[in-house]
């Protein structure tokens, strides 16, 4: 993992340099070209990072990442928190946020389905009267809202 | 002698019952607007100003300035609880607030910042009330070296500050500023870094990083621990807000330090977010026990607080005096002004001296409210780690993605912000600091334009960091900063031959 | 015919007895975004939130005005967006001139003529702006300056309105200046202020207070004719004494758009109805005195005129660009 982060860092730092050097980073009409600031930035992190993947590599730690136990279970959350992000792209917040509060409190707080399913569609009024009426900022919606003329 | 006249008539205005009615209103919708994330600050403020648009301005601006200084505290109260700052200025907060949190001393923490919020306020604006004029005239005198330097100082007393692997340190620090690189380069007007990607091209905002990096991933965190949140035990009841009370006249120079670097900030106007990060970093540097910093110390919230308040408030000063809002969310205000027929700038102080004297008459009674609403609100705030893991999980995640939404109206945003989510939280397991990270990304373009603005002015000389008696002591200072440990080291090494 | 129709009749009459509509009018039935492609602040984003609270004080729509900021990519962001809500009658946005400038310096597939231009509000000027306490009294003597050496001016964002007028001025005297972007106006004009810089472009409602505090001196206005306003600002002028550019021999002109545009695809009588609204919001005192405080050219347009206005500038951004290499590579 030590290593997979590093070499992620120092991939990054190339694609900055490439990117600065299509920006240029020469000095040029507008004083610095807008390449130069990143491209050395990017020089830093290729830098910084590579001796770090190599003291990881010489090293190697006995230490364990994460278990697998631990992992079940940040993905227990990781997992219905991608899908509510991906569903907000779709259908709007308010119908996934409310999914997801009942969702948590049935599998992680051993609520009731009724009662977790209750304070889901009530949040997701709650905040829609607070957002959407009150401080009149409009939430990402989807096909559900348009019925009801929003 | 004019001047304290002139207050003391507008205190007269502020203290009608109908406008004190208006100020804690304003305290507590600003309080709401700055716990939200994403709504804090000058979004709420904008969403809010066409609502006093049909009242008188005295009470109108009474009123927004009561959710200026309501947002203001507001904004430590996720940062302390959630490790969520809700605004930049508050990410410095998080260091030491949200450990004690974990150690069960939220109210002591809440306690400090709020007080430190108002001490901080109401230094700041004792510092308008006697020498507004000679303060702008300073102002005026900060051209981009000038910026360039107090960012350098900025960054110069903060390095060094995450305990462990150096390289780590430099490689978060660089990935920091590159994200800041995204998008559009203003000095050129060129796309960097985008690949093409039009949702690239509005570059990471720093709050959609922050809720990801801090917020999500100390949920993360916090399940693989177990389920639940470690300040579950938090001690409630006014006596916890009393005892701080007692301990906090202690911390009196840090106070009085912070003070000043929050008003220096906010009048260059370099704003609040240096001032919290440069006064973090100066408290942990001249403490006896500096590496106790980050594990829950006081001071480490007492710092940032105070000088991120200080320079909140006179950030108003160059807005009413030179027309220059210091932070966004006096940007939203002075357009706020200019819709009642008021313009700022140096005219402002002699064509309209009753309403800015009102104003600021209502800056210290809606200090004092707003002290009195949020320290009365404490032991509420605390009882939020009390409810049950699952529920305050979900919340958190809504309430962050609304967040990571409101920022720029992008539902992309929202997926950045869980992208951000799993790094920060493999970044913290491999012991790779966030704090240069975002502090890179906060400040990064601003140090950048400043930089490459000066070198424009010079025509290419680094001479211009150098060139005056301002910029040139705060580039020597910063350079002391950075070469601090090794300077200390160097003094010691002297010391032990003699 | 549906039954529910002679109650939705009857709503209507109501609404024709309330307002003075058209009978067959088009009336928005949700909350209208104003979107913003430029950040909090600026001139776009206080009209934008100006008219908010006028529409909302005079009670002129039946539906709150929201204001939203996208000024990611100098403003693309929020230009995309209105480009790709084909049909959408409940979105607005207000433009300046990266209208033009944006998809030519970047290359962001994007031009006005993806949108629905709806009704020009106002034009903003230009000044040229000195400090006070600067030798130059006249246009003649800060060309003879510029002209003797390189002279430093500040202005907003990069290869928008603030440089083009900068390069223009550079190639009608022939000179050179060295151009320094900041974030926004109300930063340009404290730079010259402190004397960081030589001189600015700034809009009116930009420097107005340092001018009337006897710190900044306009030299010209960058339009054909002097500004209307003849009240008087500082102790001896009022913005009408500020001579055209032209006049004193410095050949540029240039003014900046504020206008409405809409998403492409929307019926003819949404756009019809803004019109109307937009009309009646120019015609409150508030907004009057928003027009003087900023020394705006009040000229509006709707329309084909508004379209052929529109072609002739973006031509002219075009060549003005082309010319000084600002054209996205």
């Amino acid at each position: 993992m030590e290593v997979a982060a590093a070499a992620a860092f120092a991939a990054i730092g190339v694609l900055a340099v490439a990117d600065s050097l299509r920006g240029g980073i020469a000095w040029g009409m507008d004083g610095p070209q807008s390449g130069t600031f990143p491209f050395w930035i990017g020089c830093l992190l290729i830098l910084s990072s590579l001796a770090t993947l190599l003291r990881a590599a010489l090293t190697p730690s006995r230490t364990l990442f994460a278990s697998a136990a631990e992992l079940r279970s940040v993905a227990r959350i990781l997992l219905p928190a991608a899908a509510f992000v991906a569903a907000i792209q779709a259908i709007g917040l308010y119908v996934p946020a409310a999914a997801l509060i009942a969702w948590f409190m049935v599998r992680l707080g051993g609520h009731g389905p009724a009662v977790a399913l209750a304070s889901g569609v009530a949040a997701a009024a709650l905040i829609f009267v607070a957002f959407e009426r009150w401080f009149l900022v409009a939430l990402p919606k989807g096909p559900i809202e348009a019925v009801f003329g929003y | 002698m004019d001047n304290l006249a002139a207050l003391m008539a507008g205190f007269a205005v502020a203290l009608s019952p109908e406008n004190l009615l208006l100020m804690v209103a304003g305290v507590v919708l600003g309080v709401i607007i700055g716990v939200l994330p994403g709504l804090g600050g000058a979004n709420g403020v904008a969403i809010l100003l066409p609502l006093t648009f049909s009242m008188s301005p005295v009470g109108a601006i009474i009123m927004l300035s009561c959710i200026y200084w309501g947002a203001l505290f507001g904004g430590a109260i996720t940062s302390i609880l959630f490790n969520i700052p809700g605004e930049p200025w508050s990410v410095a907060t998080t260091f030491d607030g949200y450990p004690m949190a974990q150690q069960g001393r939220a109210a002591e923490a809440l306690t400090a910042a709020f007080t430190s919020s108002f001490v901080g306020a109401l230094f700041a604006i004792v510092m308008i009330t006697a020498i507004a004029p000679l303060v702008a005239e300073f102002a005026l005198r900060f051209g981009p070296p000038e910026f360039f330097a107090v960012m350098f100082l900025a960054f110069a007393s903060f390095v060094g500050m995450g305990r462990g692997s150096a390289l780590k340190t430099v490689a978060a620090m660089m990935a920091g500023f590159l994200l800041a690189c995204v998008g559009l380069d203003t000095v050129t007007g060129q796309l960097r870094l985008t690949f093409g990607s039009t949702e690239l091209m509005r570059g990471f905002d720093f709050l959609v990083a922050v809720i990801g990096l801090f917020g999500i991933s100390e949920i993360l965190l916090s399940i693989e621990e177990g389920l639940s949140f470690r300040g579950a035990k938090a001690r409630l009841g006014l006596g916890v807000v009393l005892r701080t009370w007692k301990e906090l006249p202690r911390h009196w120079l840090i106070s009085l330090r912070s003070c000043l670097i929050g008003c220096w900030m906010g009048v260059t106007p370099a704003g609040a977010t240096p001032a919290s990060f440069m006064s973090y970093g100066m408290a942990r540097r001249l403490a006896r026990d500096g590496a106790a910093f980050g594990t829950g110390r006081i001071e480490g919230v007492v710092a940032p607080e105070t000088a991120a308040h200080a320079a909140g408030v006179s950030a108003l000063l160059p807005m009413l005096t030179l027309g220059v809002p210091g932070s966004p969310t006096a940007a939203v205000l002075l357009s706020g002004l200019i819709m009642w027929g008021l313009q700022p700038g140096p005219m402002l102080f002699v064509e309209q001296a009753d309403f800015v004297w009102g104003l600021i008459a209502s800056m210290y009674l809606g200090n004092i409210v707003g002290l009195a609403v949020v320290i009365a609100l404490v032991p509420w705030f605390a009882a939020i780690l009390r409810i049950p893991f699952a529920i305050v999980a979900a919340l958190i995640l809504v309430a962050c993605a609304i967040g990571a939404f409101t920022v720029n109206n992008a539902p992309f945003d929202v997926v950045v912000m869980l992208i951000f989510g799993v790094v920060g939280y493999v970044l913290k397991k491999l012991d790779y600091p966030l704090a240069p990270m975002v502090l890179a990304l906060v400040l990064g373009n601003r140090t950048e334009q400043a930089f490459r603005q000066s070198l424009l002015l010079s025509g290419g000389s680094l001479g211009v960091f150098f060139g005056n008696w301002l910029v040139g002591p705060i580039m020597a200072t910063g350079l002391v900063m950075l070469f601090w440990p090794l300077l200390a080291r160097l003094g010691a090494a002297i010391r032990a031959r003699v | 015919m549906t039954p529910g129709l002679p109650r939705r009749l009857l709503v209507a009459a109501f609404a024709v007895a309330a307002a003075p509509v058209p009978a067959s009018a088009w009336e928005p039935q949700r909350p209208i975004t104003i979107i913003v492609p430029a950040g909090t602040g600026g001139g776009a984003d206080q009209m934008a939130r100006a008219i908010q609270a006028i529409v909302a004080k005079h009670g002129l729509a039946p539906q709150p005005i929201v204001v939203a900021n996208k000024a990611g990519g100098a403003g693309a962001e929020g230009f995309l967006e209105i480009k790709n809500s084909r049909g959408n009658p409940h979105m607005l946005v207000i433009t300046l001139s990266n209208l033009f400038t944006t998809p030519l310096a970047t290359g962001v597939p994007f031009s006005w003529r993806d949108i629905t231009p709806v009704k020009m509000m106002a034009l903003d000027e230009f000044v040229l702006w000195v400090n006070a306490e600067s030798p130059w009294r006249t246009a003649a003597d800060f060309v003879a300056a510029a002209r003797a050496g390189k002279l430093r001016i500040a202005g907003t964002g990069s290869r928008q309105e603030d440089q083009i007028i900068t390069v223009a001025i550079g190639k009608a005297i022939g000179a050179e200046f060295t151009y320094v972007p900041f974030a926004g106006g109300g930063t340009v004009a404290m730079q010259l202020v402190g004397g960081h810089v030589d001189a600015t472009v700034n809009n009116p409602i930009e420097a107005v207070s340092h001018w009337r505090a006897g710190k900044l001196r306009p030299l010209c206005v960058f339009d054909s004719r002097r500004l209307p306003v003849t009240q008087t600002m500082t102790a001896t002028m009022a913005w009408s004494d500020i001579p055209t550019c032209k006049e004193s021999g410095l050949d540029v002109e240039y003014l900046m758009l504020r206008g409405f545009f809409m998403p492409p695809g929307v019926p003819q009588a949404a756009i019809a109805y803004y019109q109307g609204l937009l009309e009646r919001v120019r015609q409150t005192p508030e907004w009057q005195e928003l027009m003087v405080q900023g020394a705006f050219n009040t000229t509006t347009m709707e329309g084909d005129a508004f379209a052929q206005w529109l072609a002739r500038e973006e031509e002219r951004h075009r060549t003005l660009m082309a010319e000084a290499g600002f054209l996205a590579r």
